[in-house]
């Protein structure tokens, strides 16, 4: 595809996203026109859409952003690292890691808020990714393998957990799924900056990343410092994925599948694809958003379920016409 | 010439990338063909369909008057032997073990060892001069050597017919030489060789019949000395030059006029 | 021509190769089970000494000699040979899928028979006939709907990976949604079940999984030098005599019924198919993922798992699935940093 094909594609996406996002502040219980949504964002209209759509669904739609966003480009920067079409942010640690720390936690009474279970996540996530990096910082394989096996003896010990005290089990099942909802009171603001900086930080390396995918070689004869792209790389997979998992629990599929959606479109090279699933992300959360609040009469399908029900069909859709994108 | 292995009016495709369409050729027995041609012009997708890596669209391979889709997997890869453009080899594979693997259409479930099978890898080994790296790891080789390597893989199969994608690759010039004396070698001993290289004076010095190919047709086949001259290289390279005798040998010699 | 490193044997037309390193391995590693054996058939709530334990085998020993034969033998059979399957799954997943990563849930396998089992415990009743068949079936089907979604692929299986994810995602999505809306005493059962056990295994419950394995083992077998073959990459492995397509198929069949059978019984048991290969390879040193390392390796890992199970919170036993993860994973990362710090 061309540069001007793939320009105006990422257009559309922005074009897309802005629009899913309109109408997802206007979807929902109470339900608000689209112009109604941009007046009451520019201050104008009737004080009670002002607060629904300030209050609740702009953080919302927000979140969705953000969590999307930051996820869909980890998942970019894994695969691109790793070279291997399996894995997803959360198989370096992060995912299994604040899961530990949350069922540690519990088990201690210690995670009896939205805060606390932040807080909890955030320190499973990076002190997991601190150890996998300790063992497997040498190839890409290794950092797969050892990421892979820490996630494991983790999640192993959180089941044993959860299997021997309840309350723990109560806890684990409902943030384990990854949900938008209820998440207003949670201090949102550091993370959503973490985001948006490692977003930047992406995009930063992303040229050198490029070279690296052609082989060791290559890219240290096109000036990449391949050692120093590695780490910071791993850094901010780690910022990344660590952040919208403490800012709405796993959800392990954007990470997985929008990459794979994206490399239809951008290709192999890496500033592509990442601007592409920096766009495709939010436009799957969103929509799984809206999708989770309308879904049932009353209450809410969690976000990470109608995630992977509309992600997974279109992939299959989209393998099945297109083939499979090689790395 | 008698030709055990032919192709009739073969159709091939990728996808809808057609390849060529109703190709036709009888491969001399017991003689060096080389295939030669521009990038992209259909060389390596006719090695392949003879191989059965590629089923044709139309038409049909046979080897004694029988379709080659029609063989036992074993059956038909004690007959030909085939060299890939970029082969791959397993992880902390070390040379011999890697070589022995050609063995496989030879082998059984209970006669995985036999004598015979040691010895032709000796004689492969040898052949191909890498002998003197039988214990090191694969990925420990340089370019070069490893593709003396697969080409004593392929030798090992001991087969009758010997198909080979751009052999050359990766090999300075001297093995560049060694390696096509190897197969005029074998040709002398009775196998069928076919190659396709990417020097045409190479061709044209050790091929006892040349197949040019250009946009997925024959534009001419035929020994080097009849078929070779500027008109055709024009035709198939796009390439002005003159054809002189190679001052060693005699065979056609291509020197670009541009 | 052989190196010092490398015995041949051959008598008559019958002629093998084997490299000296992989022998010592394979003594070493029936050495290891033979001791993990006498171990499990030692434990219990009540220690048997060894002498009891060979008294017990060999027929003679009464009522403890019972306890052994009946109880504590076919659990660590199972152990076994169910281990052993499991690591020739992943084993067989890992070649196809030619990704460390592989196992068969890439297939959607686990995650399929989860969603059997889930439906057995929520809306029928949870008996124990229930769940075998609702999770074979589940796995099963699920591993058709992958394999025939993903067919025309070619010969990576880049297709069938990534349809597996996407099937997997989806199934795994809808798993923890029945979970969260159960309650919650139905919820950990269900968990627990998913953790997969080998608590209360007889020899009815094993007779004829056994028996189905021999089979697979038989079948695999003979297909081992294909797939051994086939690692050389799709067109040298074609061209020296590799049916690919068809191997495939019967690979994905062996596989799978390697997994479900093993599921039918147990339950799901985690990570020992995804490990035991990696591991295997390692200690073996053998080029590629090779069978038999993963199969043993297979079999020490789950017996092991299955001896702490019991151990660790005597007299509750955990469930085995926690404690593979744990030991796989941690002996897996254990072997990653002796890598590490000898390059």
């Amino acid at each position: 595809m061309t540069t001007t094909g793939r320009s105006a594609l990422l257009g559309a996406a922005l074009l897309g996203l802005v629009v899913i996002a309109v109408l997802s502040v206007g979807i929902g219980a109470h339900a608000i026109a689209p112009g109604e949504v941009v007046r009451a964002l520019l201050g104008e209209g009737n004080p009670s859409d002002r607060a629904v759509v300030l209050d609740i669904r702009m953080p919302r739609a927000v979140l969705a952003t953000a969590v999307g966003a930051a996820l869909a480009v980890g998942g970019v920067l894994v695969q691109a690292l790793s070279r291997n079409a399996l894995a997803e942010p959360g198989v370096l640690g992060v995912t299994a890691g604040a899961g530990f720390a949350i069922a540690v936690g519990s088990s201690f009474g210690l995670a009896a808020s939205a805060p606390a279970e932040l807080g909890l996540a955030v320190l499973g996530a990076l002190g997991a990714s601190a150890l996998v990096y300790a063992v497997g910082s040498r190839s890409p394989l290794r950092l797969v393998l050892a990421g892979t096996a820490l996630s494991a003896v983790l999640l192993g010990l959180t089941l044993g957990l959860r299997l021997l005290f309840p309350e723990t089990f109560d806890v684990y099942r409902f943030w384990s799924v990854g949900s938008l909802a209820g998440r207003e009171q949670a201090p949102t603001t550091v993370p959503l900056l973490i985001i948006g900086l490692s977003l930047l930080g992406a995009f930063a390396v992303s040229r050198q990343l490029n070279a690296i995918a052609l082989g060791e070689t290559v890219a240290h004869t096109l000036g990449a410092n391949v050692a120093r792209v590695r780490t910071v790389t791993l850094l901010l997979i780690t910022l990344l994925a660590g952040a919208a998992t403490a800012l709405a629990g796993p959800i392990l599929f954007v990470g997985l599948i929008v990459p794979h959606l994206a490399r239809r479109v951008a290709g192999a090279s890496i500033p592509w694809l990442i601007a592409f699933a920096a766009l495709l992300g939010p436009v799957l959360m969103l929509a799984a958003d809206v999708g989770s609040r309308v879904l049932l009469p009353t209450g809410e399908v969690p976000v990470a379920i109608v995630t992977a029900f509309l992600g997974g069909p279109v992939l299959i859709w989209a393998v099945r016409k297109y083939g499979a994108a090689p790395l | 010439m008698s030709a055990r292995l032919t192709a009739r009016d073969l159709t091939l495709r990728y996808g809808d990338r057609v390849v060529s369409t109703r190709l036709t050729l009888d491969v001399p027995d017991r003689a060096f063909t080389a295939v030669v041609g521009p990038n992209a012009c259909g060389k390596s997708t006719l090695l392949r369909a003879f191989v059965r890596l590629l089923r044709p669209a139309e038409g049909e391979v046979l080897l004694d008057g029988k379709d080659v889709g029609s063989f036992p997997g074993k059956g038909l890869a004690r007959e030909l032997g085939f060299l890939p453009q970029d082969p791959v080899a397993p992880e902390d594979a070390r040379v011999r073990q890697l070589i022995a693997r050609g063995r496989f259409p030879h082998q059984s479930l209970f006669a995985s060892w036999s004598e015979e099978d040691e010895r032709a890898v000796i004689e492969a080994m040898t052949a191909a001069g890498v002998a003197g790296l039988a214990d090191r790891p694969v990925q420990e080789l340089s370019g070069g050597q490893r593709q003396r390597v697969w080409v004593a893989l392929v030798l090992a199969q001991k087969t009758p017919y010997l198909l080979l994608d751009e052999p050359t690759s990766f090999l300075d010039i001297a093995h560049q030489y060694q390696l096509l004396g190897l197969l005029a070698r074998l040709r002398d001993e009775g196998r069928t060789v076919i190659a396709v290289l990417h020097d045409i004076n190479q061709a044209c010095r050790y091929a006892d019949h040349l197949v040019a190919l250009r946009d997925g047709r024959i534009v001419a086949e035929g020994a080097p000395a009849d078929i070779v001259d500027a008109e055709l290289i024009k035709e198939v390279f796009d390439l002005p030059s003159v054809v002189v005798p190679d001052p060693v040998t005699g065979t056609p010699m291509v020197v670009p006029s541009c | 021509m052989n190196s010092v490193s490398t015995l041949v044997l051959r008598r008559g037309r019958f002629s093998a190769r084997l490299e000296r390193r992989t022998l010592w391995f394979f003594v070493a590693m029936i050495v290891v089970i033979a001791g993990l054996t006498l171990l499990g058939l030692c434990y219990g709530a009540a220690w048997a000494s060894p002498a009891r334990v060979f008294a017990a085998l060999t027929g003679s020993g009464g009522g403890p000699g019972v306890v052994i034969r009946e109880w504590r033998l076919p659990r660590v059979l199972a152990g076994l040979v169910f281990g052993a399957a499991l690591g020739l799954a992943g084993a067989i997943f890992q070649n196809i899928t030619r990704n460390p990563l592989g196992s068969p849930d890439v297939i959607g396998l686990d995650a399929g028979a989860y969603t059997g089992a889930l439906f057995a415990i929520t809306v029928l009743s949870g008996t124990s006939t229930q769940l075998t068949v609702g999770s074979v079936l589940g796995g099963v089907l699920t591993a058709a709907i992958v394999y025939a979604l993903s067919l025309g692929g070619g010969l990576s299986g880049l297709r069938l990976i990534v349809i597996g994810i996407a099937i997997n995602a989806m199934l795994t999505a809808l798993n923890s949604w029945i979970v969260l809306r159960a309650e919650l005493e139905i919820a950990i059962a269900a968990v627990g079940w998913n953790a997969g056990s080998l608590n209360g295994v007889g020899w009815d419950d094993v007779a004829i999984p056994f028996g189905v394995l021999a089979v697979l083992f038989a079948v695999l077998f003979t297909r081992a030098p294909a797939l051994h073959q086939a690692a050389l990459g799709g067109a040298l492995a074609v061209t020296t005599g590799v049916r690919w397509d068809r191997l495939r198929l019967v690979l994905v069949l062996l596989g799978v019924g390697c997994t479900a059978t093993v599921t039918a019984v147990a339950g799901p048991i985690a990570f020992i198919a995804l490990a035991a290969p990696q591991i295997g390879r390692r200690l073996a040193r053998t080029p590629g993922i090779s069978l038999l390392p993963a199969a043993l390796t297979g079999a020490v890992l789950l017996t092991s798992a299955d001896l702490a199970a019991q151990m660790l919170l005597a007299p509750e036993a955990l469930p085995v699935g926690v404690v593979s993860t744990v030991i796989g994973g941690g002996y897996l990362i254990w072997l990653l940093t002796k890598e590490v710090r000898r390059t």
